[in-house]
């Protein structure tokens, strides 16, 4: 046989191959939010009790970058996470919270237990801010300059050798 | 100047339009006019659901699956198309959102394959039945 008539054979094989070992792997991409690069969306929270909500309107007041960290009590990862949320609010970089479809008194217990690095929190109750965001999932923080811009997405905990890096790219969008 | 201020509410109002609400009960029923929930089961059997990948939102039971339905039902029983409600998920998203891929230069390969395979398969099958 010439190799000419070869190829039509090696390529249905190559094709095999490729199919056998991307068909059987079940795909669980990471979803970046498109949102980086553009304002925040428009959204109004309720708070916690007496405590004041997060709305749009109060990032990018002019003051300098601030961090928006989607939680939930619900959230293993979350707890991870508490202690370097308080290592960036101790760096003097304003975090604001939203509670991703959690109820007041879970949230009340999830802060009591594990640190209250926010200054607002905004209740999202059904997920909507959420979605505005382009988010998908907790824990995710966002970096939200003066302007109002969304200039960082990261997702899922944020661990300890990472708060230097999230700390420098605040400094970066002052 | 009270015309002016009230102008200038009105233009900044229009620059940002506030999303319409989202009714969270509209995740879990279908909407009265069946019309628009058939325009809306259309669009939400192409969209993805971020949690249980490749499963539609019309088909996950995920919560957040269930949050995009009530956004899609809510919009369309506003009065927005459901393209516009698309494009809307596809700005947050990216083009992963949507089952259907866009028609661009940078997606001409993924349109242009079938067509180029279909070409050299008929062109095989004329020269072996010659």
């Amino acid at each position: 046989m010439s190799p000419a008539r070869l190829l039509p054979l090696l390529a249905l094989a190559a094709l095999g191959l490729f199919l056998a070992a991307n068909l059987g792997r079940p795909q669980q991409a990471t979803i970046r939010s498109a949102m980086v690069g553009k304002p925040v969306p428009a959204f109004a929270l309720p708070g916690l009790g007496d405590r004041p909500g997060l709305a749009s309107t109060d990032l990018g007041g002019g003051e300098g970058p601030v961090l928006v960290n989607f939680f939930a009590s619900w959230c293993l990862p979350c707890r991870v996470e508490a202690p370097q949320l308080k290592a960036l609010a101790d760096a003097g970089i304003p975090i604001h919270g939203i509670a991703l479809r959690d109820s007041p008194e879970d949230i009340r217990a999830f802060l009591a237990r594990h640190g209250d690095p926010f200054r607002r929190i905004g209740l999202d109750r059904d997920g909507q801010a959420a979605i505005a965001f382009g988010s998908s999932g907790v824990p995710e923080t966002f970096l939200v300059d003066g302007r109002g811009v969304i200039r960082l997405q990261h997702q899922g905990e944020i661990r300890p050798e990472q708060v230097a890096e999230i700390l420098r790219e605040a400094r970066r969008w002052r | 100047m009270a015309v002016r201020v009230a102008l200038l509410a009105l233009l900044l109002a229009a620059a940002a339009p506030a999303p319409p609400p989202v009714d969270p009960a509209l995740g879990r029923t279908p909407l009265a006019d069946p019309a628009a929930e058939a325009q809306a089961m259309r669009l939400m059997h192409e969209l993805r659901c971020l949690t249980c990948q490749n499963q539609s939102i019309a088909d996950s039971n995920a919560e957040q699956a269930e949050a995009m339905r009530a956004l899609v039902r809510s919009r369309i029983a506003a009065g927005e198309s459901p393209e516009a409600v698309r494009a809307d998920l596809i700005a947050r998203y990216g083009d992963w959102v949507s089952f259907r891929p866009p028609a661009r230069p940078d997606t001409l390969a993924l349109w242009a394959v079938p067509a180029l395979a279909l070409l050299v398969g008929g062109l095989v099958v004329r020269r072996l039945f010659r």
